[in-house]
């Protein structure tokens, strides 16, 4: 559905050199992103600022020219056949607007209607089943410009589906969201992979999007591909481990050691203790821990996800 | 979505033709009711047009009581009186200042959503911008010309082609005006900032279009040269020479086919700079 081979992107930048010379340096904002991605598949594109993703994903929908490499979309070549894909893909940015400021949210979605030629009843019921699941009826006679961002974004992901699209580009679609507004995009992407009609690319900085609904992670940093994978290929690969944390009865003894495990940290007057399970299992650890000193309570925690891509965004 | 629906393309089952008109149509509309929302500013912006007429007027009456023959530049008081009031009632309908939405949105990066729709840019601003004309037509037109004839003599037009010359030239008027403004504001993809070229539009098309005064005045030679090099006359000094009759019939019609050159040029023009810009676009922000 989505081939990328060797794409680059190039911007030209002028740093000031002296009073009035300016010095022209080539920053790659891409530099050759290898991806295929099939009909179905929901895919979450992360990486830091600036690391390239909607750089990418300007290139896929043909907003951008890319400075060299291939790029194809519904078997398209997005730049010059933007208009023509433009009817099979669905685009959400969010942080622009694609509705009209000024005209209800019901006449913006009328209008794309006409804009895409959409058949009036096709339009109807997928205009009705995303009420439903969106919850739309309560703001769909206001004013764009009178939506709070909950309800504009709502709004954006009905408008890009309406035509029926083939993929659908999501470029930070929970930005700025509340955790009800959130749970509601997410639900409703949910719901929409699910079908596996629609091909999904996410970008995101908000790792919980990823894990709702990605099963295939693209980490991309300095405009490279850096992961690909599944989430649990990420953890094995750098070392994700689970930990479990101990409230004690009294401080351990200096020198207890737990098999299979690392004490990785020591906190509230040695009463509560962290240990990294490296080569155990988590009951092996909890029968050897609760025998060799009195346990008040006990959790054990899955590897957290920001961890993993923090330590991937900040190795060198 | 469906089943079906998210992975069958549709099928259009009405001709081309009448698909692309229905679309027109639409974004036509679109672009009144965005007007239309305002109410008030409408009013606030007819009530200026019609000071400044009062303004304007009594100028120009002047001009000619001094004049040799009481008529400057070939215009009698009627006809000088009509010029101003359709004039003010003209300005808004074609548009000729205030419209940065387009550099706007190459500032702000908002021009992806444009360009991420099966329209060219060009037409969908376009049509938007007539459903605008076509607002400020119903609203911002008829109230200055009121006032006019309520306290001026005003010249009645004499030929029975007059008005719906005047009606072609206006649509003419709104075209050009809209293919000069698109221009002006696409410099925003090269300036980021299209804040100059808009003073500079502002000025030009105020002195040189006939806004300020009737192009008339200046010596022949360099009315025909602004009137043949540069669509600026074709924007309001046409359209009010056509309703004013102020040259016989054969030049009235020349004037409004010059006009209709002008549009298919600054259109052709509006379109090439896009495509242009298209190519080196670089979209702002993440």
């Amino acid at each position: 559905m989505i081939k990328m081979q060797d794409l680059q992107k190039h911007f030209t930048v002028r740093v000031k050199a002296g009073r009035l010379r300016r010095k022209k340096r080539t920053v790659a904002a891409v530099d050759g992103v290898n991806l295929t991605i099939e009909r179905g598949e929901m895919v979450g594109y992360i990486g830091p600022n600036g690391a390239g993703k909607s750089t990418t994903l300007k290139m896929l929908t043909g907003v951008l020219t890319p400075s060299a490499g291939e790029v194809s979309v519904c078997g398209l070549a997005p730049v010059p056949q933007r208009t023509k894909l433009a009817l099979r893909i669905g685009v959400v940015f969010g942080q622009r607007s694609q509705l009209w400021w000024d005209l209800p949210l019901h006449e913006s979605f009328e209008l794309l209607r006409h804009i895409y030629r959409v058949p009036a009843a096709e339009h109807a019921a997928r205009l009705r089943r995303c009420r439903s699941l969106l919850d739309l009826d309560e703001f769909l006679d206001t004013p764009v410009r009178q939506l709070s961002l909950g309800q504009r974004m709502r709004g954006e992901l009905t408008a890009a589906l309406l035509h029926g699209p083939e993929v659908l580009f999501l470029d930070e679609p929970t930005i700025g969201l509340d955790v009800v507004s959130k749970q509601a995009v997410r639900a409703f992407l949910a719901e929409l992979g699910a079908t596996g009609d629609v091909t999904l690319v996410l970008t995101t900085h908000d790792l919980a999007d990823i894990e709702r609904l990605c099963e295939r992670l693209v980490v991309i940093d300095h405009g490279r591909v850096v992961h690909d994978g599944s989430i649990e290929a990420l953890h094995a690969r750098y070392g994700s481990r689970r930990s479990l944390v101990a409230d004690l009865e009294q401080p351990l003894p200096a020198d207890f050691a737990l098999p299979g495990t690392v004490l990785t940290a020591v906190t509230a007057n040695g009463h509560r203790v962290t240990f990294s399970l490296e080569s155990t299992t988590a009951a092996a650890a909890v029968a050897g821990l609760v025998a060799a000193v009195p346990v008040r309570d006990l959790s054990l925690l899955e590897p957290d996800i920001e961890d993993v891509v923090a330590r991937l965004y900040t190795s060198p | 979505m469906d089943q079906r629906d998210a992975s069958v393309p549709t099928i259009s089952r009405i001709s081309p033709f009448r698909a692309s008109a229905t679309t027109f149509g639409a974004l036509i509309g679109s672009g009144f009711r965005r007007y239309a929302t305002y109410r008030q500013a409408t009013i606030a912006g007819t009530f200026t047009n019609i000071v400044f007429g009062f303004l304007r007027c009594y100028v120009l009456l002047a001009v000619a009581e001094e004049a040799v023959g009481q008529r400057p530049a070939g215009y009698d008081a009627g006809q000088l009186a009509l010029y101003v009031w359709v004039g003010q009632g003209l300005l808004s309908v074609i548009g000729i200042w205030g419209w940065t939405e387009l550099a706007d949105r190459i500032r702000s990066g908002d021009i992806a959503a444009d360009l991420l729709r099966p329209i060219a840019p060009v037409t969908g601003f376009l049509a938007a911008d007539l459903g605008r004309a076509l607002h400020a037509m119903m609203t911002r037109f008829g109230p200055p010309l009121l006032a006019g004839a309520v306290f001026f003599p005003l010249h009645t037009p004499a030929r029975w082609q007059t008005v719906p010359l005047f009606a072609v030239s206006v649509i003419l008027a709104v075209i050009i005006c809209f293919g000069c403004r698109y221009v002006v504001n696409a410099t925003a993809y090269w300036l980021q900032d299209a804040r100059g070229p808009i003073t500079l539009w502002t000025l030009g098309s105020g002195v040189l279009g006939g806004l300020y005064f009737p192009l008339r005045l200046f010596p022949q030679e360099v009315a025909v040269a602004l009137w043949v090099a540069t669509p600026l006359p074709s924007l309001l000094q046409t359209p009010l020479d056509v309703i004013a009759e102020r040259d016989g019939p054969a030049l009235q019609a020349g004037l409004v086919a010059l006009q209709a050159v002008w549009a298919v040029v600054v259109l052709a023009l509006a379109g090439l700079v896009q495509r242009r810009a298209e190519r080196r676009l670089v979209v702002q922000g993440g």
